[in-house]
């Protein structure tokens, strides 16, 4: 079978992210008040071919412990979708 | 001494190395390709700046799962003496030799300039007023938890602050080693502070100089 894992790839809610800080500037800038906090993260997705979603997933972990995301500033969360 | 110097694509400070090494300190030095392990027969390895991999998905990230990584590695647990400049510090941040990451500075700009730094722990009162060496770098933002922190203050494993915050890392932090104290990272470009041709600044030679003389001293190289 074929899954699509997304990976959602974030800091650390400890660490103060730059370019959220930048981004939500801007938009306060521009008038955008209401906004008290952005976080930009990063977005991956994976396309596996696997017995089942448990094993897609098991993959997907293993990569992103290997690679993907930092542990020492970000956090990763992992969803799956069967594709075909 | 024998200096080996990883090198990986996007790498663009590995031919300053490998002259001033060669020139100035009489060094045989050779590049490292990416692809090879090697054998651990070298004095000392360094680290290079640049941007290996264009910086993709993190910076240093990807060189850091290179095959000539894995030498290093076990290098590493040899006690070989490792010195990681600016890309460098950030690859060995990402292979776990050195404590912490780097991120993007705090005004999200490339900052290319001469800074002023001070010594600290080991390297306390190491340096003359106003001392200075080049950074060029987005990602030198040095983070880490308070646990790293502590220990890396009580150790004394903070070599070098800037003397003003440029970047919005954490103490100000611009060099660091490892807890055997064999491994060095920093942000600035000391190779950079050497060549008549490179130096910017009157009598710059001597910075570069000193960084490297620390360096070989405290590596026992």
């Amino acid at each position: 079978m074929h899954y699509r894992i997304v990976a959602t790839v974030r800091f650390k809610k400890s660490v103060l992210e730059p370019q959220g800080q930048a981004v939500m500037l801007s938009l306060q800038g521009k008038g955008h008040e209401s906004v008290r906090n952005i976080r930009v993260g990063r977005y991956i997705e994976l396309e596996i071919e696997a017995k089942d979603e448990a094993a897609a997933m098991h993959e997907a972990q293993k990569m992103a412990e290997e690679i993907l995301y930092n542990p020492v500033m970000e956090v990763c969360e992992l969803k799956a979708e069967q594709i075909s | 001494m024998k200096a080996g110097i990883l090198n990986f694509p996007g790498i663009n400070c590995e031919r300053d190395l490998l002259q001033i090494l060669r020139n100035e300190y009489s060094a045989t030095a050779e590049l490292l390709d990416y692809r090879e392990s090697f054998q651990h027969h070298y004095d000392i390895y360094f680290v290079p700046g640049g941007f290996s991999y264009g910086d993709y998905l993190r910076s240093g990230a990807l060189a850091a799962r290179a095959r000539s990584l894995d030498s290093l590695r076990d290098a590493a647990q040899k006690g070989a003496p490792i010195v990681g400049i600016c890309n460098g510090f950030q690859i060995l941040t990402e292979a776990g030799l050195l404590p912490g990451a780097l991120i993007r500075n705090k005004t999200l700009k490339h900052i290319c300039r001469w800074v002023g730094l001070k010594g600290s722990g080991d390297w306390a009162n190491q340096f003359e007023a106003g001392y200075s060496l080049p950074v060029s770098h987005g990602e030198g933002n040095y983070i880490c938890d308070a646990d790293v922190l502590h220990r890396l203050q009580d150790e004394n494993r903070i070599l070098l602050q800037y003397a003003e915050d440029i970047n919005g890392s954490t103490e100000q932090i611009a060099c660091i080693a490892d807890t055997n104290k064999k491994i060095i990272g920093l942000m600035p470009h000391p190779e950079r502070a050497i060549l008549p041709s490179l130096d910017s600044l009157a009598g710059a030679k001597k910075y570069g100089q000193r960084f490297f003389e620390l360096v070989f001293q405290q590596l026992g190289v």
